[in-house]
């Protein structure tokens, strides 16, 4: 089964408002393999999020293809991906609606599509919820939980609606490192039971190494693969993954990659965000 | 521990309240030992600066508040004073009913529709700095009847804040909100109903909230030009020709029992709407 199979295939794209075209993504190939944990490292501003944008169908791209189980989503004809239940991202500050229960957001998507009747929502998203450790809070606000909870609420939420992929923007960005560590076995646990395939962008080389089957490491804008890692250390993994000498070994490997280009975008002037 | 908050920050506000009286009745008492002579040696300078002779603005000119009271009572008993309230409170709410059912819907549209926007905002725009008492003269030759002519002058002064609420409160609402509905396969009316007008709803909350004061400005204001409708004097033109009957027939108590009584109609509306603004966006209670 080919399920959540993405191909990104020669993508460019050039920012033009102004006339001073800015190329963020440049001639970008990638390929994740169904049910993979594909972890996308590089600087902030480096172009990352232009591409999980061009999965998602937010924005278009200037030139190239991307493919998923082999649909063409977006291409030089049709630059612009529709976006859909099956590719759902979860944001880098969280997009759960603040006026709906946790509950209730997390029945959204099958409501909307018509894929379930109320109740039988309702009951597929407390037994979720529950799954992932998320009991108690159903009929609470979003704004009444802590920051990481809402993660893990926003994550069901995605999965409520049975997607081939998971578009993750630096989900965990603004959470403190303890909560974070926290969140990286959750998501795992999660994972674990869905197998769906997982596209995570983020900044920080430990996260990517500790959740990933593979690790692209970006360059700075414009943005594409300048080294992909696989990290063969064997899921199911948990927290002592970080101490074992496998995981150093890998980071030792990465991190001059990975500081090279955090300089660069520095020097370029590229400010966080 | 909530409670005993609760009871020192009421005490503070009765003490507060309870000083601005005993100031007030000081002043009020002291035509006598703040009598003008005491500023003779400023004479010069406060001529300078335009004041007549004899004559400084003090607090002694206004009746004490114990008079006030004692005014307050009599008019408690009379016909015309509720007549009053009564007349305010229904052109103000006529008003601001009106400009919420219309405004809202009109914000929205504006806010949701490019043409819409194209061509309703400039109108919205160049009538918007007018303010609501120009249309004073207008609308008395245009409506039919002196209560419809106040009655839209009050939705003019809600109507405008309203509107440029639900505008920006609408266009404000985050775009991960919109990608994430979309993404999650609503229509553009779910996205509308489900994103949109919850998304606003605060807005329209402080909006309505803005609009309640100005109306309750407008009303008093209105009321005072127009003569308070057709009413005969003293029979209750609303609160605002209460106030202006009392100047006219020189009972300067009732000026002041005619203000206070404004605060509290204005209080009272502003309390129903942060009720009714609570109620409608229970998410925000939370923090």
């Amino acid at each position: 089964m080919s399920r959540g199979h993405i191909v990104i295939e020669d993508v460019v794209k050039v920012y033009d408002p102004e006339g001073a075209a800015v190329m963020a993504v440049d001639h970008c190939s990638l390929e994740i393999e169904p049910g993979e944990i594909c972890m996308i490292v590089g600087p902030s501003g480096c172009g990352k999020t232009t591409l999980l944008n061009a999965i998602a169908g937010f924005h278009d791209i200037t030139s190239g293809r991307i493919v998923m189980d082999g649909e063409v989503l977006c291409s030089t004809a049709s630059p612009q991906a529709t976006s859909g239940p099956d590719r759902i991202v979860v944001f880098q500050n969280g997009a759960l609606f603040p006026w709906k229960s946790n509950l209730e957001n997390v029945i959204f998507g099958p409501v909307m599509q018509g894929k379930l009747a109320r109740r039988a929502a309702l009951d597929k998203g407390r037994a979720m919820m529950a799954d992932a450790g998320l009991s108690g809070v159903e009929h609470n606000y979003p704004g009444e939980v802590s920051s990481g909870m809402r993660r893990r609420v926003e994550i069901v939420r995605a999965l409520m609606n049975d997607p081939k992929a998971l578009l993750l923007d630096e989900p965990y960005r603004a959470l403190d490192s303890l909560t974070k560590s926290v969140m990286h076995e959750a998501l795992l646990e999660i994972y674990y039971k869905n197998k769906v395939t997982i596209f995570f962008i983020t900044h920080d080389l430990e996260e990517a190494i500790f959740l990933g089957h593979r690790v692209a490491i970006m360059t700075t804008r414009p943005c594409k693969p300048k080294k992909v890692l696989d990290v063969d250390i064997p899921h199911p993994r948990d927290y002592s993954v970080l101490t074992s000498k496998r995981f150093r070994e890998l980071i030792e490997e990465t991190n001059d990659a990975v500081h090279e280009e955090a300089l660069k975008a520095f020097q370029a002037g590229e400010k966080e965000g | 521990m909530t409670k005993l908050l609760f009871q020192r920050a009421f005490w503070r506000g009765a003490l507060s309240v309870a000083i601005f009286l005993v100031l007030w009745e000081i002043g009020a008492r002291s035509k006598v030992w703040m009598a003008p002579e005491y500023f003779a040696p400023f004479k010069d300078l406060l001529g300078a600066m335009g004041f007549k002779k004899d004559y400084l603005p003090w607090v002694g000119a206004v009746p004490a508040p114990s008079a006030v009271l004692k005014s307050w009572i009599a008019v408690l008993g009379m016909h015309g004073y509720w007549q009053s309230w009564y007349m305010s409170f229904f052109r103000v709410m006529g008003g601001f009913i009106a400009a919420m059912l219309i405004g809202i819907p009109f914000g929205l549209m504006l806010a949701v529709s490019r043409v819409a926007h194209g061509i309703g905002f400039p109108v919205f725009e160049v009538l918007r700095p007018i303010p609501p008492l120009a249309w004073v003269p207008a609308s008395i030759i245009f409506w039919p009847t002196q209560e419809m002519a106040i009655i839209f002058i009050t939705f003019l002064g809600a109507f405008y804040t309203i509107v440029i609420n639900v505008l920006g409160g609408a266009r404000s609402i985050d775009v991960r909100y919109f990608q994430a509905a979309q993404s999650m396969g609503s229509s553009s009316w779910d996205i509308f109903r489900r994103i949109i007008l919850p998304g606003t709803l605060p807005s329209i909350v402080v909006g309505s909230a803005v609009g309640m004061g100005i109306t309750w400005e407008v009303v008093v204001a209105a009321e005072m030009i127009s003569g308070g409708g057709s009413q005969q004097a003293g029979t209750g033109g609303g609160l605002g020709f209460f106030i202006w009957n009392s100047y006219v027939g020189g009972s300067y108590e009732q000026i002041v029992v005619g203000m206070i009584s404004i605060g509290i109609a204005g209080f009272i509306s502003s309390e129903l709407l942060r009720w009714g603004g609570r109620y409608a966006t229970p998410w925000l209670r939370v923090r």
